[in-house]
C-alpha cells in the first residue's frame, strides 16, 4: 500500500474570503501577528501496491479531477505505508 | 425542434427547464438521464440544468465531468450544435473546459438567491440574437458558487472574441470578475451562464426576459 497526501491550495490571484474572516477571527483572539490566511484541502490517497508510475499517475489524477487549475495550485507526497 | 436536457443525480432545475422548452415555447423536449447520454446525438440543442449534480463533491461540477456522460456532452459540443449550461450546468461546463473560467463560492461565502439585473453584452450570439446589445435584462438567480474566476490572460483573450454574452449590472455580482454572468466558449456553441433564464420565460413567475434565450437558439437552428 502507497499513501499520497496531495496538498490543494487556491491559486495566490485568487482572493480567499474564508482566509480573510478566519484570519479576522484570530487577530480577534489576540493572534495579531497573522498577517494572512489561505485554506485549502488535502486529499488523501490510498494506493495499492502493485501501482508503478505513482508520480505519473497521481500527477494525472490531479490535472483530470482533484484540482482545478484555473483557480487551484496543488503538490503531493508519496509515502511508502 | 428537439431539445435534450441532460440529468445527473442531483440536478434540481431539470424540470423547469423542460417546463420552459416544452410547456411554453412549445418545443420538444426529453429530460437524458446521465447513463443515457448517448443519445444526445438524436436531439438539436442539449441543456444542461442547474441543481447540485453529485452533491457539489470535491467542487460543484467536479464529479459530473467525470462521467461517462461528459464524453458525448463533449462529442455533442465538438459537433458545433448549441450547448448551454445554467448554474450548475455552467460549473459542468466550466470544470470540463467547455468554456472559459471557474467558479468559486460566492464573496460572501453564503448561498444567495434573488434577482439580478444583466446588461446583454453580445446579442450576435445564437443565444441572444433576439436581444439588443447593451440591453438591460432580469433573470433571477439561486446559487452558493457563483463567483467566476478567469485569469487577465484569458479575459483579455475572450474580451477580443466577444466570449462575455452577459455581466451583472447590479452590485450583486458575488465576487465575479469583470462583473461576468454569462460566458461562451471561442467557437460559440457552448454558453455558460449562472443566472436562470427558464425561470424567467412566462408572466406567472415574475420575470420573462429569459424567453428570448429560447428563440435565440429557435431561430439560429431553424
Amino acid at each position: 500500500m502507497t499513501k499520497v497526501n496531495v496538498y490543494v491550495t487556491l491559486r495566490e490571484s485568487v482572493v480567499d474570503p474564508q482566509g480573510t474572516a478566519a484570519q479576522k477571527a484570530l487577530q480577534n483572539m489576540g493572534y495579531e501577528e497573522v498577517k494572512s490566511v489561505r485554506i485549502g484541502k488535502l486529499v488523501e490517497l490510498e494506493l495499492d501496491g502493485t501501482t508503478t508510475d505513482i508520480e505519473t499517475r497521481v500527477d494525472e489524477m490531479c490535472k483530470e479531477l482533484l484540482v482545478n487549475r484555473v483557480i487551484e495550485d496543488y503538490r503531493f507526497e508519496i509515502e511508502e505505508a | 425542434m428537439k431539445f435534450a436536457i441532460l440529468v445527473f443525480p442531483g440536478s434540481g432545475c431539470d424540470v423547469d427547464m423542460h417546463r420552459a422548452v416544452h410547456g411554453v415555447l412549445g418545443e420538444e423536449a426529453t429530460l437524458i438521464w446521465h447513463t443515457d447520454a448517448k443519445r444526445l446525438v438524436d436531439y438539436d440543442a442539449v441543456f444542461v440544468p442547474g441543481g447540485a449534480s453529485y452533491g457539489d463533491y470535491l467542487r460543484p461540477g467536479a464529479l459530473a465531468k467525470g462521467s461517462d456522460a461528459m464524453r458525448y456532452l463533449r462529442e455533442f459540443a465538438q459537433s458545433g450544435k448549441p450547448v448551454v449550461g445554467v448554474g450548475n450546468g455552467f460549473q459542468i461546463l466550466a470544470e470540463a473546459n467547455l468554456v472559459p473560467g471557474a467558479l468559486l463560492q460566492n464573496k460572501g461565502l453564503k448561498f444567495q438567491t434573488g434577482t439580478s439585473k444583466l446588461i446583454v453584452e453580445n446579442a450576435t450570439s445564437q443565444f441572444t440574437s433576439e436581444y439588443t446589445k447593451g440591453e438591460e435584462i432580469t433573470l433571477p438567480f439561486a446559487h452558493q458558487y457563483g463567483n467566476y474566476y478567469v485569469d487577465e490572460e484569458t479575459l483579455q483573450e475572450m474580451e477580443v472574441n466577444h466570449q462575455i454574452i452577459f455581466t451583472y449590472q447590479d452590485e450583486q455580482d458575488h465576487g465575479s470578475v469583470a462583473k461576468i454572468a454569462g460566458v461562451i466558449n471561442k467557437e460559440g456553441n457552448v454558453l455558460g451562464m449562472m443566472p436562470l433564464p427558464e425561470r424567467a420565460v412566462e408572466e406567472i413567475l415574475g420575470h420573462v426576459d429569459g424567453y428570448r434565450l429560447f428563440k435565440s437558439i429557435l431561430k439560429k437552428v431553424e
